[in-house]
């Protein structure tokens, strides 16, 4: 396998207080990352490093191929959509369609479209404005849009968190499936310990100013995150 | 009635701003900007008035007024905490503005009507023509960055994650609004531009679910509003700015009955 993304010595400050210091690590190519630690360690920070809206001030991050070749597909923890949103869901996930600039959608598009909404397990539910749709439902539809860009990388941000333990279950068994099958680099931002040993195959633990990382079965069993 | 020079001019340039507003209201209704348009019309009143004052073309001078401020009106209103505070400080300063300029250009009140209320009986050929090319700005400058601009308004925070500029967007978008807001205002008036640019795209807003067709539905609304206003305010006299706010309120109202009837 061979490295996507590579920390040297990756460092943030805000003001006085740095919040990420020498980070050093490695994600190889179709890995399946847990990025965990207690609330305010600096996930969130790390998470906007790698899609680029803040830059190190020490260090640096290094993407195989180079950033601008690489594509990351980013699901927010937050949305904010009213309850009145028009979108169908077929028209939600179509809005990261961007490679075209005509105002409709062209035939192959379309197909791309369909093939998402198929895998995502959104095919029957496409017409669903997203006002309507149940919380997983919303989830998945969050997860289409990023993936229809076709990412190298793909960074959940607590996308389970407000779910119930079944729709949980079910995301990330179709993040797993989609990692499995098409190879997607994934890092999952969670507090969920138990879904991180179930679904992932490695985590990186951040502590005040530490970190650690390791194989998931490595995990410290009686890890308490807050 | 299109036998006539004047209904003939009315009719073509609303049919252009028709058009502009209906596809323009689609995006400030997504972005929950009805009110920030509104202010723009306001400070458009009082460009119009310095437009007066000055002598040159009320529509320059609201032109003026709107462009420049549109951006720092766009980023003072973008806290939503903060927002209903900045909108009625602004729009009383600009209100205040308008009613100094007109006073200083010694005009009398109908003047202040036309501009507050609309005035599109009677405008000459030269102006129709300025408002078409206007309206064609508008259009094309939404076909260049369509797809961006419906992400952006439709899903601010995934654009943002996708790593789309949603500032630029955003400063983009305003500039437009700008331009929409002072065209809309030369049919219906300043005080009411929520007529065209932004009732119809809430009529679309309750009748589809994509944005292809809240754009077809926004501008058929519009356009069906003018033209029967126009139509209606030939036949009776009565003001087409009446017939027009009638006309858009009524399919809003049929809309509603529609979206509660089928989302039950």
């Amino acid at each position: 396998m061979t490295e996507l993304v590579k920390a040297q010595q990756l460092g943030i400050t805000f003001g006085n207080r740095a919040v990420l210091k020498d980070l050093n690590f490695e994600l190889e190519r179709g890995s399946m990352t847990s990025l965990i630690g207690p609330n305010g360690v600096g996930k969130t920070t790390l998470v906007r490093l790698l899609i680029g809206t803040l830059q190190p001030t020490t260090g640096q991050l290094l993407f195989t191929p180079e950033r601008q070749n690489l594509h990351i597909g980013y699901v927010p923890q937050f949305r904010n959509l009213e309850a009145e949103y028009p979108l169908s869901i077929r028209s939600f996930v179509g809005l990261n369609q961007l490679k075209s600039h005509l105002p409709w959608h062209t035939k192959d598009e379309k197909q791309a479209l369909n093939q998402i909404l198929d895998q995502t397990h959104l095919t029957d539910l496409q017409k669903t404005t997203l006002g309507n749709a149940s919380g997983g439902e919303k989830q998945k539809a969050y997860l289409a849009q990023a993936l229809i860009s076709k990412p190298d990388l793909l960074i959940l941000d607590e996308s389970t968190a407000s779910l119930d333990i079944e729709t949980k279950e079910e995301v990330m068994s179709l993040v797993a499936e989609l990692n499995a099958e098409q190879g997607i680099t994934v890092i999952f931002v969670t507090h969920d310990l138990e879904l991180a040993r179930k679904y992932t195959d490695q985590y990186l633990l951040l502590k005040r100013g530490q970190y650690e990382m390791g194989p998931i079965a490595e995990l410290d069993p009686n890890l308490e995150l807050d | 009635m299109l036998t006539f020079d004047f209904m003939r001019h009315a009719f073509v340039a609303s049919t252009f701003i028709a058009i502009t507003c209906g596809l323009i209201g689609v995006f400030v209704v997504a972005r929950n900007m009805s009110f920030l348009a509104h202010t723009l019309a306001e400070i458009g009143f009082a460009g119009a008035s310095f437009g007066v004052f000055l002598g040159i073309a009320p529509l320059n001078g609201m032109l003026l007024f709107t462009m420049l401020s549109s951006v720092t009106i766009g980023q003072m209103s973008a806290k939503e905490s903060r927002r209903e505070a900045s909108i009625s400080a602004i729009s009383s300063l600009f209100i205040g503005l308008g009613i100094l300029f007109l006073s200083l250009s010694n005009q009398n009140a109908s003047y202040a009507t036309n501009i507050l209320f609309g005035s599109i009986i009677g405008i000459s050929l030269a102006d129709v023509y300025q408002l078409m090319a206007l309206s064609a700005v508008i259009i094309v400058g939404i076909l260049l960055f369509y797809r961006y601009l419906v992400f952006d308004s439709y899903d601010p925070i995934g654009a943002q994650a996708q790593g789309l500029k949603t500032n630029l967007i955003s400063i983009y978008f305003l500039i437009l609004l700008a331009i929409s807001v002072s065209i809309a205002a030369q049919i219906v008036g300043s005080l009411l531009v929520f007529i065209l640019v932004t009732l119809p795209a809430f009529i679309a807003k309750y009748l589809a679910k994509s944005v292809p067709a809240m754009l077809a539905i926004s501008v058929g609304a519009a356009l069906l509003g003018v033209w029967l206003g126009l139509w209606l305010g030939y036949i009776t006299n009565w003001p087409v700015t009446f017939f027009i706010a009638t006309i858009e309120f009524g399919f809003y109202f049929l809309a509603l009955v529609y979206h509660r009837h089928v989302s039950r």
